[in-house]
């Protein structure tokens, strides 16, 4: 998705340099295997894993350190949780009941661990017919505001079903960069913002 | 798996015909969506007993998918009884072990492993023509484990289910290595989401595009089969958010007509064949074939 390709190199203190695009520093166990092979691994060896994406990189000063988490809350969710320091986290689901109750289940979590949850992002809430611009709403509509009052959370923001999100994804040229103009963009950057607006400052 | 713990498993599975595993490499592919209506494809003929284990033990969706949440295990004599939704479907999951379906599972690896075991081996399943097996996305402990306490029996193979667009894509290719490495046969790969049509104008949108040739083309370059393509259709998600079967709710949507294509492709064509000199067939070639790798070393 941020077209990349290729391994880290080590640097002197044998931390791996993360690979760059659009300015933003990057790392993944993509970058550490080939593309099709599979991680076919048993939680202790993927904490460990996971350990090393994180500590072993050669970072630098960050303002932000956005981790894009696997789904679930299991080894993975448990061992960032329990390990680094976490300003907060958001929560994404699609509209429909049965994504709304594991999104309810990995609110439970951070709660669980002591991790301020941000807020909820609703993804995939509506598609705007490009023929006739008849709106449906294909997973439903509006689950994610319901549970965001249930747990008496924020919702930062609603993206809906637009082609060219998908398309410029999978091309590795993020909405956000390629369109900025476009209505996607602006509901990824009006999240960020919301985001941003909810974190601690930093000291002076 | 200790020996004794084999032959426990071989034992309590010993009456199951068919098993099949339903993977996905990416979550939100509709991998559950489908295992749910995979059972109630094949238990709608009456004369067939299916069940359907769902293993997904950190978000498990088919208590809700098919009508049953809040519903708890009975403990008998002879095991766990499973869940029944029809006389021919029995369903068994983590949800029913919960007191409330908002609970977390926050376990890791050796406790989910633990479940899965005892899904297998204390489960009173009772005679079954198909296992249906819904798995978590990924590859991970889960499939690990499922894969190697199944080895105590026979497993059919595994539907890989995706969606067109190619990050999507890029973990199917994974799962079929895993399935290669693990020496689990591959029954196909469902395309999902494979289109939208507009109900207002009836125009088709590709929301997913196969930019890359979607699942076909993969298909083609992995020799893998493609059980079929599912269209978008708002009605599937809405009948399973009410735990019903979208094969009975919705029975003219070109997505029911897929989904019927495809449990007919997999029940024929898929699940080895029951006659019993076809089966003295295939023992006698495999005896043949260890003994060909004998002589070879």
């Amino acid at each position: 998705m941020m077209n990349l390709k290729g391994n880290p190199e080590l640097t002197p203190k044998n931390l791996m340099r993360p690979l760059k695009n659009y300015g933003i520093a990057c790392m993944s166990m993509g970058f550490l295997i080939e593309e099709t092979a599979p991680v076919v691994w048993r939680g202790l060896m993927v904490m460990s894993a996971v350990e090393k994406l994180l500590r072993q990189v050669d970072w630098g000063e960050l303002d932000y350190l956005v981790i894009d988490m696997p789904p679930g809350t299991g080894d993975v969710q448990l061992s960032v949780s329990q390990n680094i320091p976490i300003a907060g986290a958001v929560i994404v689901s699609t509209p429909q009941d049965v994504a709304l109750l594991d999104a309810h289940k990995g609110a439970e979590m951070f709660r669980k661990v002591h991790v301020p949850v941000l807020g909820l992002v609703q993804n995939m809430s509506v598609f705007q017919c490009p023929k006739c611009k008849h709106e449906t709403h294909i997973f439903g509509s509006d689950g994610v505001r319901e549970l965001a009052k249930t747990l008496g959370l924020d919702i930062l923001g609603d993206v809906p079903l637009h082609i060219n999100i998908r398309e410029t994804c999978d091309s590795g040229q993020p909405v956000v960069i390629s369109q900025p103009q476009s209505d996607a963009a602006k509901a990824y950057l009006k999240i960020a913002m919301e985001i941003v607006r909810r974190l601690p400052r930093p000291p002076a | 798996l200790k020996t004794s713990e084999a032959a426990e498993l071989r034992a309590r599975l010993r009456a199951v015909r068919h098993t099949v595993l339903v993977l996905s490499g990416k979550g939100g592919v509709g991998k559950s969506t489908f295992s749910a209506l995979l059972a109630h494809g094949l238990a709608a003929d009456e004369t067939k007993q299916v069940a359907l284990l769902d293993i997904d033990i950190c978000g498990p969706s088919i208590p809700k998918m098919m009508g049953l949440e809040g519903e708890q295990v009975h403990q008998s004599g002879s095991g766990w009884s499973p869940v029944y939704v029809e006389e021919n479907l029995g369903v068994m999951s983590v949800g029913f072990l919960l007191s409330s379906p908002d609970d977390a599972v926050i376990w890791r690896g050796p406790k989910k492993n633990g479940l899965i075991k005892q899904f297998l081996r204390d489960v009173d399943w009772g005679e079954v023509d198909y296992l249906i097996v819904d798995t978590p996305p990924g590859t991970s402990d889960e499939h690990l484990s499922i894969v190697q306490y199944l080895s105590a029996t026979h497993i059919d193979g595994a539907v890989i289910v995706t969606t067109p667009q190619e990050v999507s894509l890029q973990d199917v290719r994974k799962e079929i290595n895993f399935c290669r490495k693990v020496k689990l046969p591959i029954i196909g790969v469902v395309e999902n989401m494979s289109g939208f049509v507009c109900p207002k104008c009836k125009n088709e949108s590709q929301i997913f595009p196969p930019t890359t040739g979607g699942a076909e083309k993969m298909c083609q370059n992995l020799n893998v089969s493609l059980l079929g393509k599912v269209p978008l259709d708002p009605q599937i998600g809405k009948s399973c958010d009410r735990g019903q079967s979208f094969l009975a709710e919705a029975p003219e949507s070109p997505a029911t007509l897929s989904y019927r294509n495809i449990i007919q492709s997999e029940s024929e064509n898929h699940c080895a064949n029951e006659s019993p000199r076809f089966r003295a067939l295939l023992q006698y070639a495999k005896g043949l074939n260890r003994l060909v790798l004998l002589c070879h070393k």
